[in-house]
């Protein structure tokens, strides 16, 4: 939109970057935690830690809907694409992810029939195209996404299809936060709150962390002046004592969230008593099932699922990553043995995950530079 | 994936009233605008559209005003601004990093 380059104006992010730096409190560390990979690949993108001033750390989230998808259900997902009478369709983000020995590029090479969407609405078209088919959409994403597929799903109620289905590995943000907060190996002073999850969710769910964790959130956009200003945000509370849920991207996210789509979620998908999270482990009511009334376009009710829990490669230290205990690059199989070409863990395959936007941008990270022994690591603070 | 990307309104159309044309920088594309329902969305509106669904208006107010926000703190420091830009050491900054600010 016509605003996009004034949000990322040079001399503007400098002045708040000055502002930070004066919050700072002499002798203190601040880390703050962004949830969203989409905030994750900005980050990195457009060297946002270059403007920071040494004494605040950003850790990366778990919010990457592919990052935190298990094996097991991608040698699901494959299983059923393996089924003569299926297409399985799903975002391209999707098909480089690791399974237990395959991933969906693999699957595709070897005769299965799997095409890449941008929509589920396109799924939809799929399934009316080929009658004598059985279109499953492959489900991903947090709240973001899960309500464009309760959408999708009721219109194919509505229109009577029959065979389409999805199989939905839909996850819930509060839960991965609160397990986060939970984990005694992070100690956080403060988050960046997930932009578009909350346009659909809205601030208030975010209340436990202010109230029960006496933590500031403020929900952030995507431009590097949103994210700039948000921790601007963040350091104006903790000098001044406070730990608030504030909302930096009012432009897009209202307050209450989207009740329409809240509404049409809690229409087509109900909690799951537990879901594994990769890097993560079982999380309780995490996660995102069909609803019995929907039964009929619920893949796991329609086929038979091996379901078979596969272990995380030794190699890989993805949950680590994704709990930001770890930063991409302390990773051992980084940039060697995993690439965004060959990746062993998750955090590798989408562009939001923290090691490839890491991988694909890190050359402006500050930790790069003072390798580097470059000036801008020491000037830039 | 998590990304929206924003969007003008160019046609609503009367025939389906949950689809509505938008115009993403430049691509003119088909789009569901059933989850705002209660936006009452116009031509000319900007929204913020996911897997082909528009998630939510985008409040050209609010956005204004976030800039504004942004244009005071430049002001503030205009002149601290000027101090860093005369300074020497500072010159390849100056090279460097807005670049990566502007990707
Ligand atoms: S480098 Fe690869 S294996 Fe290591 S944490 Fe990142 S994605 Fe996982």
């Amino acid at each position: 939109m016509r605003y996009v380059d004034e949000y990322r104006d040079a001399d503007k992010a400098r002045a708040l970057a000055a502002r930070i730096a004066q919050l700072c409190e002499p002798g203190r560390q601040y880390k703050f935690m962004e949830v969203c990979g989409g905030h994750t690949h900005t980050i990195y993108k457009h060297g946002i830690e270059d403007y920071l001033p040494e004494a605040i750390t950003l850790v990366h989230g778990p919010g990457c809907p592919v990052c935190v998808i298990p094996m097991g259900r991608v040698d699901d997902a494959i299983h059923l694409a393996e089924q003569s009478s299926v297409i399985m369709a799903s975002f391209g983000d999707m098909m480089r992810v690791p399974g237990g020995s395959r991933s969906f590029l693999d699957a595709k090479a070897a005769g299965c029939d799997i095409r890449m969407v941008y929509s589920p609405l396109d799924a939809l078209k799929l399934a009316r195209q080929n009658p004598d088919r059985r279109v499953v959409f492959m489900a991903i994403g947090f709240e973001t996404t899960a309500p464009s597929t309760a959408m999708t799903v009721l219109r194919a109620a509505r229109d009577g299809l029959t065979n389409f289905s999805v199989f939905s590995n839909h996850v819930t943000i509060i839960p991965a936060i609160k397990a986060i907060l939970d984990s005694p190996d992070l100690r956080l002073d403060g988050f960046l709150g997930p932009g578009h999850v909350s346009t659909v969710i809205g601030c208030t769910p975010y209340d436990f962390i202010a109230a029960q964790h006496a933590k500031p959130l403020v929900v952030a956009g995507f431009e590097p002046l949103d994210i700039l200003q948000s921790i601007y945000q963040l350091m104006v509370q903790l000098s001044e004592g406070r730990s608030e849920i504030e909302n930096q991207y009012s432009r897009v996210v209202a307050w209450a969230g989207n009740a329409k789509a809240l509404s049409v979620l809690t229409e087509v998908f109900e909690l799951r008593p537990q879901f594994e999270w990769r890097g993560l482990g079982f999380i309780s009511h995490s996660a995102l099932q069909v609803r019995e009334k929907y039964a009929a376009f619920d893949a796991e009710r329609l086929f038979e699922l091996p379901g078979v829990r596969v272990a995380d490669p030794k190699a890989c230290q993805c949950g680590e990553v994704l709990k930001g205990v770890l930063k991409p690059w302390e990773c051992k199989v980084f940039g060697t043995a995993c690439t965004p070409e060959t990746p062993i863990g998750t955090c590798m395959v989408s562009p939001e995950g923290a090691c490839a936007a890491y991988y694909n941008f890190g050359r402006f990270s500050r930790e790069r530079l003072q390798q580097a022994g470059s000036p801008l690591a020491v000037i830039s603070r | 994936m998590c990304l929206g990307i924003p969007g003008q309104v160019l046609e609503l159309m009367t025939e389906h009233p949950d689809l509505a044309r938008v115009d993403v920088s430049g691509v003119r594309r088909v789009i569901n605008i059933g989850l705002l329902d209660e936006e009452n969305i116009q031509i000319g509106d900007w929204i913020l559209i996911h897997v082909g669904f528009a998630l939510s208006k985008i409040d050209e107010t609010e956005a204004k005003a976030a800039l504004q926000f942004l244009e005071d703190i430049g002001d503030a420091y205009a002149d601290e601004l000027m101090a860093l830009q005369s300074s020497a050491i500072l010159d390849e900054q100056q090279a460097e990093v807005p670049d990566a600010v502007r990707g």
